[in-house]
């Protein structure tokens, strides 16, 4: 079964976003006010050890599963998109102290409300892809 | 099984979240969440609005696997891997939040002033809900990723472009929580 395995990453990846208290409305709050290292510590370290996998992978000691180079896809080049895009997403993260990620795990937690906010998600990515061509990128 | 039960610090959970994007990665696919509510929309028909959302979206299961993955991951964590200790706040934080009509902060994952079903009457919290989860799908997919994709994946591989959406990230962040909360939270 070729998807158990990824059914196995998000149950794990749903543990340690709870464990980690990443998916707390409160964490998020406290990070964008400045009054604790919890959630810089997180990200800090998941970008340092990620940077470590890149680079030892970029030399080709780690290789797929399929033996092929492991890279990350290159973004494409733009600066409005990514300041404008981002800055619209950080607004929404604060306010429902949420990312797409931890909204699917706080639907698993039992917090249902979510689904409005899911709901809502889907319709925003909607309502981009439609006015996609009027905006600046 | 009490360091299990008890809050993971945080140089416990970044390596293991850097973890879940090597493990992907190996397997040849990359951590991304938000490409999800894109391929919601287009297995909804979207493809008929714009051609934005015509693509195999079958190609992409792998990715609602993971999300389904993540709902029962969040299910056994609060069951079967937590114990009932509260989320260790700043006590200025919980002070800040109390102003603003938030009582025990950090009981529980999400405020249950904003989250229960109850609150859920007022017209205020629902429009809160509706135009929070509207900022994160358009915001999301007007910078092309989100927390995972950007933060994670796209800084971890040293991108120029992650590091501009993630100081969008902050930048919007910022705004709402330190500009609009006072506004919005009387």
């Amino acid at each position: 079964m070729k998807f158990l395995k990824f059914l196995l990453i998000g149950i794990f990846f749903g543990i340690v976003l709870v464990k980690s208290e990443a998916v707390s409305w409160y964490r998020i709050y406290e990070m964008f006010r400045f009054q604790s290292f919890h959630m810089y510590g997180i990200i800090g370290t998941a970008i340092a050890c990620g940077i470590i996998f890149l680079q030892i992978s970029k030399k080709g000691i780690i290789k797929s599963n399929k033996g092929a180079d492991i890279f990350v896809p290159k973004k494409e080049r733009g600066f409005k998109k990514y300041i404008i895009g981002g800055t619209i997403f950080g607004l929404g993260w604060a306010l429902i102290g949420a990312c797409p990620g931890p909204l699917y795990i706080l639907f698993g937690t039992g917090v249902y409300s979510i689904i409005i906010v899911i709901a809502a998600a889907i319709l925003g990515t909607f309502i981009y892809g439609v006015i996609k061509h009027k905006l600046p990128h | 099984m009490e360091y299990i039960l008890n809050p993971w610090p945080w140089y416990i959970s970044g390596p293991l979240i850097a973890l879940v994007m090597a493990l992907l990665l190996y397997f040849e696919k990359t951590f991304g969440m938000s490409s999800n509510l894109k391929t919601m929309c287009a297995i909804g028909g979207a493809g008929k609005f714009s051609d934005f959302f015509k693509f195999n979206w079958k190609e992409q299961s792998w990715n609602l696997v993971v999300v389904l993955g993540a709902i029962i991951g969040g299910f056994i964590a609060v069951h079967y891997l937590s114990n009932d200790s509260i989320t260790d706040l700043n006590p200025k934080t919980v002070t800040e939040l109390k102003s603003m009509g938030f009582e025990n902060s950090g009981a529980a994952l999400v405020p249950n002033e904003l989250y229960d079903f109850e609150a859920l009457i007022s017209l205020k919290n629902l429009l809160i809900l509706i135009i929070g989860g509207l900022l994160v799908g358009f915001g999301t997919r007007y910078a092309d990723g989100c927390t995972s994709g950007h933060a994670i994946s796209g800084l971890s591989s040293l991108q120029k472009p992650s590091l501009i959406a993630v100081i969008g990230f902050f930048i919007g962040g910022l705004i709402m929580a330190n500009l609009i909360f006072p506004l919005i939270f009387k």
